[in-house]
């Protein structure tokens, strides 16, 4: 194709219109250094795709700082700004724009430098599908692995693998066969088990629109067939409702939409939903647009909920599916690329902002760091810029988060400096370990059962336990707690003690659980606030919630146990048939 | 019922969340109004946001005063009908000093009645965060920038103080005086722009449509003779068959030959024509990298 040749004709602008409507979007990254020709392939896709406009080129020719000596030299279309230009170096992100009758593309065009792990990081966050380059002379150099690792930590879901230069090899089956077979074997380390191979020559255009005829002994597609061929579905739809209230529309008192993005899953009027982190629960009455109300919203729409019942939401909680729960808590393990010149500080407050939330993190350890290149795990005291590492961190808040395998909206985050305000890191939560005790994953499980409603009535269970549910609220006297425990299972109870720090934003959840199947549940933690406490009071009804003041009561636990008991019978939670009053203490 | 957005409706979800993320975080956001075409989708784009609410920031335009006639009626007629805020400012001390484009040069004009225009509105208007229409795929210096672009307390951007935006997590936080341009557009290509004016059917102003206007032929520019330009030697201002492709003051705004007189015609020109939009900005073409130069001194 020569720069003077007509563009095609529109023959039919509303028959363009129509198939350019159904287009779908693909976005995709590359990365590269200056020499392996990534500019080159990036040109040649913008200009035979006709996305390279005349003037551009024109600018590009009369540039005076033009390393070409052929013709035309397609880097010089995206590289952009004047540092660049006077480096010959790209530096940073650059997106680029083209498109086929078939599909829109956003290129994000990233530098392949080591030191330019940050850039790569960037490019690939949003990418749906990787274009890796290798050098066929050079076969798979550290540069390649490490964008592929990089694709691969970002989740990127496809992964291209353009075997550039074959011209330089005499488009060689064996060199393409053997390259193949090694990097697929890295990648396959890496976790993607099908990644695309072609070769090509961006210089000679070999393979990038059409395929070839110098590689007959190639039977797949060319670069631009498979970008238009990929699947789009990234399985979001699939997945649980996430849905993070970004801001609460209000025009009138009449009015109140939770407005946002639904980030995975599908939602329509009357599903249930559950708010976090509140708890409480509600059905799904409008999804509102400017186009009307809508039968479903599904990922990535934005979209306006109301809800059946008025409840307090507000930006930074999270709307979820009551039966498909996110992990919550303030503890989790993330993997982290450093992108300040400044090194990680442990036990240092920072910012992290995850979906709509931003709040007050610590990073309390460094667990280890990952080579790039080699992809070892090492420990490491320090972290520095372009390193990545994984690492523990604890927020102020709880967090509504699924590990970024999962969910990248849910499972990424960014770290921010509060002094500098840049953002210094980026971050993969790790799928929780399983740890006895304060089990993460049991404790989401805990609050589903709470919608899996049960067929056996209050009546029932009264019948068979011969009390009914009870939420003793104690503060700090677990000496206490356990002697009542005991007192009351002698007496025939269920019962149980929460005496150890559970987080304490979810405790009104287990109170409210607990308090269902019929169990008297007794708290005794030190972190129990006020705010939980009235929360666990209105989730239970306050005629089963029970909080005693330490001060009202006794300070030996035996006296204090029978106080609490009087009042179990006093308020019908236990049959009268105790006789202390008649003993007059 | 198959569950993938069209490449409008993917584009369209991206700049929802923007303005919704920019309008939740920031305390006095403002819409930078140019009354252009990307001004108008950035305005639907902020009608659905907030629907059925209204817009919970207001416009801003910075009139030059050598603005087209058309688009301020358009302006006052459109943002009065959708019930938009809008404050208009202009720079009146340059303006008394009988600033304009055929004294000072393109140049000096530009940095004086639209770049100084701007920072003093914002600063007026005490505005930490201000919508701008821009695309990346405009112009070369763009392409790198970011969708909330960081600019210090004198308003200025340094390509190399940016922070990198990964995911759609975008960092907002600021200190007293510095502000955050945000550019819900970032990834929409002048054609995206021109189908969802049509499939949306959103208002623009009549100066992109193709009609007989008079015009100074210049070389392969054609200049308006609405604020009455110098006329070189041998020329006289003659009906030409044209319209515009983007809008900014008469004089630095060249118009096409073009019988383009609707959208889909528009969209017909645009898939055959393969010019870039920016190309009869005059003032993107003073020297080498000046698009650049002006972000750094605090333009778009």
């Amino acid at each position: 194709m020569s720069l003077t040749e007509a563009p095609t004709p529109v023959q039919n602008i509303d028959a363009f219109l129509e198939q350019d409507q159904r287009k779908g979007l693909l976005r995709f990254t590359t990365a590269g250094s200056v020499d392996d020709g990534k500019s080159t392939l990036i040109g040649r896709l913008l200009f035979d795709s006709r996305g390279v406009y005349e003037d551009q080129l024109a600018a590009v020719r009369d540039s005076t700082l033009n390393r070409s000596s052929g013709p035309i030299d397609f880097s010089l279309l995206t590289d952009g700004l004047r540092a660049e230009r006077e480096q010959g170096i790209t530096i940073d992100v650059a997106y680029r724009y083209f498109a086929t009758p078939k599909r829109k593309f956003i290129i994000a065009d990233t530098p392949g430098h080591e030191q330019y792990t940050r850039n790569m990081a960037t490019g690939a966050s949003t990418a749906d599908l990787a274009i890796v380059l290798v050098d066929a002379r050079n076969g798979v150099l550290p540069q390649s692995r490490r964008h592929a690792f990089i694709a691969a930590l970002l989740g990127i879901p496809q992964i291209v693998v353009a075997v550039n230069k074959m011209d330089l090899v005499d488009f060689s089956a064996e060199v393409f066969a053997r390259i193949r077979d090694e990097f697929d074997a890295h990648l396959k380390r890496l976790g993607i088990p099908s990644a695309y191979f072609i070769p090509v020559s961006a210089l000679e255009g070999d393979n990038v629109i059409v395929r070839s005829p110098k590689t007959p002994w190639y039977q797949g597609e060319s670069l631009l067939e498979r970008l238009e061929s990929v699947p789009l579905d990234d399985g979001s739809t699939e997945r649980p409702v996430r849905f993070p209230v970004q801001y609460v529309i209000r025009p009138d008192l009449d009015f109140r939409g939770y407005a946002g993005q639904l980030v995975s899953g599908i939602v329509r009027p009357g599903d249930p939903v559950m708010v976090l982190p509140s708890g409480r629960t509600s059905r799904v009455k409008s999804i509102v647009s400017w186009e009307g109300d809508l039968p479903e919203a599904f990922a990535p729409m934005p979209a306006t909920v109301c809800l059946d019942d008025e409840l307090d939401v507000s930006r930074g909680d999270m709307l979820v599916h009551p039966a498909r729960m996110p992990h919550v808590s303030r503890h989790f393990e993330a993997l982290i690329v450093w992108m300040s010149e400044q090194p990680l500080k442990l036990d240092q407050p920072y910012l992290i902002k995850h979906t709509t939330q931003q709040l007050t993190a610590t990073i309390t350890s460094l667990l280890h760091r990952v080579d790039v290149n080699t992809l070892d795990e090492a420990p490491a005291d320090r972290l520095e810029l372009n390193e990545i590492g994984r690492v523990a961190i604890e927020t102020a808040r709880p967090l509504f988060f699924d590990a970024y395998t999962s969910n990248r909206a849910t499972g990424s985050f960014i770290v921010i400096d509060p002094i500098g305000n840049g953002t210094v890191a980026a971050g993969m939560i790790q799928e929780p370990r399983r740890e006895p005790g304060a089990d993460r994953a049991a404790r989401a499980a805990l609050l589903e059962l709470e919608f899996q409603a049960s067929r056996l009535t209050p009546a029932e269970r009264y019948a068979r336990a011969g009390h009914r549910p009870a939420t003793i609220w104690l503060t700090a006297r677990q000496d206490l707690a356990y002697l009542l425990e005991r007192r009351l299972f002698q007496r025939g109870c269920q019962v149980h003690v929460i005496a150890e720090e559970v987080e304490s934003r979810i405790l009104p959840e287990i109170a409210s659980l607990l308090s269902a199947v019929g169990l008297i549940t007794i708290f005794s933690g030190s972190n129990l606030d006020a705010a939980e406490c009235e929360r666990a009071r209105a989730r239970v009804g306050s005629e089963r919630f029970f909080h005693f003041d330490p001060e009202n009561l006794a300070t030996s636990d035996e006296r204090a146990a029978e106080q609490i008991l009087a009042v179990l019978e006093d308020r019908d939670v236990l049959p009268r048939t105790r006789f202390t009053e008649q003993e007059g203490i | 019922m198959t569950h993938r957005l069209t490449h409008l409706k993917a584009l369209e979800a991206e700049s929802i969340h923007i303005f919704r993320e920019v309008a939740a975080e920031f305390a006095r956001p403002v819409m930078l109004y140019s009354i252009g075409k990307d001004s108008s989708v950035m305005l639907r784009l902020a009608q659905k946001a907030f629907h059925p609410g209204r817009i919970p920031f207001p416009l801003l335009h910075v009139d030059t005063s050598f603005k087209f006639r058309e688009m301020l009626e358009f302006r006052d007629q459109y943002t009065a009908q959708i019930g938009a805020t809008l404050i208009v400012h202009r720079n009146e001390s340059a303006l008394s000093d009988g600033a304009n484009p055929f004294k000072l040069g393109t140049q000096k004009c530009c940095g004086l009645l639209k770049t100084r225009s701007l920072l003093d509105a914002l600063t007026e208007g005490g505005f930490d965060a201000a919508f701008g229409g821009a695309r990346r795929e405009e112009e070369k210096s763009r392409a790198k920038e970011r969708v909330y672009s960081f600019r210090d307390t004198a308003g200025q951007w340094n390509p190399k103080n940016q922070r990198p935006e990964l995911w759609n997590l975008f960092n907002g936080r600021i200190d007293k005086g510095e502000s955050i341009r945000v550019f819900p557009l970032s990834n929409w290509t002048e054609l995206d722009v021109w189908h969802y004016i049509h499939l949306e059917n959103i208002p623009v102003v009549p100066l992109y449509f193709a009609k007989p206007r008079e015009m100074i032929v210049r070389g392969d520019t054609l200049i308006s003779t609405e604020h009455e330009p110098r006329l070189l030697p041998g020329e006289t201002p003659q009906l030409v068959m044209s319209r515009m492709r983007s809008l900014g003051c008469t004089y630095c705004t060249g118009a096409v030959r073009s019988d383009a007189d609707s959208v889909p015609k528009i969209i017909a020109e645009l898939v055959g024509m393969r010019r870039s939009e920016r190309e009869n900005r005059v003032i993107d073409h003073d020297q080498e990298g000046s698009m650049e130069m002006k972000k750094r001194e605090g333009y778009f």
